[in-house]
């Protein structure tokens, strides 16, 4: 099997876990499952970094720093996601995207 | 240019990744917010497995440890927000789930078209050794300005949590101006009372 088509598989997979991503995080109405959603996007990331390192460019450190960022950035949603969902709950007992509008146009 | 992977390896590869989307559509299909944090567990072990496969020990085991001590800390908090924790009826909580499904699908399909229509530059290069040396070495080294970068975003996060965390700030305590002399405590402190 050549190179190029297990990176195109792999990619694939990775596009594949950007999508369902997507999908979770603009479908769902609960601040947690939304969370969910862009963690999954971020997996997707992780996982087409690792590719891009392995087949493309091993002899450079740039695409495993990149799966880096994406692994900080997964922390730092958490954190701040949960952050604002206790804070928001605890103000006016909001759970649900839908019920906070305020910042809408 | 062959692959320099084992066949079971490539197999591995494969099993895996299908693991991981099967995970990540579960997330969005089961009806308990547990039984979804632990599907998104899986996704991401999967995941885990395949940068393993890919010669990359020291972020898979980061991914795999991070990620599963996240879930953790998840499926606590998804319980405390979710009024059906157990599944023990069906749960869909969507909006607009149609042109969620469409955007989705479009991102999917635009990735997919780029990524089987790009000419990869996949070249005989030199493999690192170890490829946790070669992060290191760049951590400490030629990206230390990105380590920096984490550093303040991490430490920024550790304030803005903190501050969101507080129920009471300075100006609940001192005023909107923060100009009284006492703070306005539940139970004043200091001596004498």
């Amino acid at each position: 099997m050549t190179a190029e088509l297990v990176l195109q598989i792999v990619l694939t997979v990775a596009a594949g876990l950007i999508g369902v991503g997507l999908f979770g995080a603009l479908s769902q109405q609960s601040i947690v499952m939304v969370m969910m959603g862009l963690e999954l996007v971020l997996n997707g990331v992780l996982l087409a970094g690792g590719a891009a390192w392995y087949f493309i460019a091993p002899e450079l450190p740039d695409a495993q720093m990149l799966v880096v960022v994406a692994l900080v950035v997964m922390a730092v949603e958490m954190a701040m996601g949960f952050a604002v969902t206790v804070a928001i709950y605890r103000a006016r007992q909001v759970d649900m995207v839908d019920m906070a509008t305020d910042l809408r146009g | 240019m062959l692959t320099d992977l084992s066949g079971w390896t490539i197999a591995a590869v494969v099993v895996l990744g299908v693991l991981s989307v099967a995970g990540g559509i579960a997330v969005f299909v089961v009806d308990s917010m547990a039984r979804a944090t632990f599907a998104l567990l899986a996704s991401f072990l999967a995941v885990a497995g395949v940068l393993l496969a890919f010669d990359l020990v020291y972020l898979a085991v980061v991914t795999a440890l991070m990620m599963t001590i996240e879930m953790a800390i998840m499926a606590v908090f998804m319980i405390m927000f979710m009024m059906n924790p157990a599944g023990l009826m069906p749960m869909t909580m969507v909006h607009n789930a149609r042109g969620s499904a469409l955007t989705g699908a479009v991102a999917f399909v635009v990735l997919v078209v780029g990524i089987w229509t790009v000419d990869w530059p996949i070249g005989r290069t030199e493999r690192p050794e170890d490829s946790t040396r070669q992060l290191g070495e760049a951590i400490m080294g030629s990206h230390m300005l990105v380590m920096l970068m984490i550093g303040i975003g991490l430490f920024a996060t550790i304030l803005a949590g903190t501050v969101l965390a507080t129920a009471r700030g300075r100006y609940d305590r001192f005023g909107a101006d923060l100009a009284a002399k006492r703070p306005d405590d539940p139970i004043p402190g200091g001596l004498p009372r």
